[in-house]
């Protein structure tokens, strides 16, 4: 899938990492582009939702679309401008349905452990988009825009 | 007393077992798992446990640092313990009222007023 065209970058300018499906190989793309968003002197509350919304995207790579299995890659997509940050995040799985998932704001569903990392992606960031497949996300954050 | 640990900084007051964390990025998707499973012996060690978390070291925390609170919630209240969360920075806070679980856990401004209602 290509850079949503109403995210307002284009692929050109779009940095390519691919890293092992695991946690720690995880951090050094995170923390790249967050030097990135840091150095062009993001709104406090603009760093805090993308480190959180990226880390979710990263985590359920991770652990639902790689399955755990640190022999398989997350590939991330990113670009840091002044004005607007845009990340895709890609694993190897089979993908899912992202309207399939409950609501975890639910009073049935409140005091269960996990099932918040979506809600929390589509919270923080400006736009959330997924592939077809479900195994493929874009996240874009306009610096300094309400939630 | 203070007893060190990797993660947490464990200390009694009012016979309540005060926790805080290390370290700012503590909450993060790498160290939950270990926290986890530091809170759990401590819940373990003390039945009936009075236990406040101190978040004024976090910064930032994921999903499954939720989870992982969730998960020691239900724990502590199944073995008539009390829970108590405190010092809970504002973007911190607003995880909590986006997830509805400002609902679920019992959150204080300060330590000190955590500590005056534990047996309230």
């Amino acid at each position: 899938m290509k850079v949503p065209a109403d995210f307002g970058v284009s692929d050109g300018v779009l940095t390519e990492l691919v890293v092992p499906s695991d946690l720690r190989s995880a951090k050094q793309p995170e923390e790249q582009i967050l030097r990135e968003v840091q150095d062009r002197n993001y709104d406090e509350q603009s760093v805090f939702a993308i480190k959180l919304a990226l880390e979710e995207a990263l985590t359920n790579a991770i652990r639902h679309g790689n399955r755990n299995d640190d022999r398989g890659r997350l590939t991330i997509l990113y670009a840091v401008r002044s004005d607007r940050t845009v990340i895709c995040v890609r694993d190897e799985g089979q993908g899912f349905e992202p309207a399939s998932l409950p609501d975890p704001t639910a009073d049935e569903n409140l005091e269960v452990p996990n099932g918040r990392g979506i809600m929390l992606m589509y919270a923080y960031m400006t736009k959330i988009r997924f592939n077809d497949q479900g195994n493929e996300v874009w996240m874009l954050k306009i610096a300094g825009a309400p939630q | 007393m203070e007893q060190p640990s990797s993660h947490l900084i464990i200390k009694r007051a009012e016979g309540v077992s005060v926790v805080e964390f290390a370290d700012r990025k503590i909450l993060e998707e790498l160290s939950i798992q270990e926290i986890g499973e530091e809170l759990d012996r401590l819940v373990e060690s003390e039945p009936g446990i009075k236990l406040l978390l101190n978040f004024q070291n976090v910064d930032h925390l994921s999903s499954a640092a939720l989870g992982m609170l969730i998960t020691l919630n239900k724990k502590i209240k199944e073995r008539s313990g009390a829970l108590k969360l405190s010092d809970i920075n504002r973007q911190i806070f607003e995880v909590f009222k986006i997830t509805r679980l400002n609902r679920v856990f019992d959150i204080h401004d300060s330590a000190n007023e955590a500590l005056s209602v534990f047996d309230a």
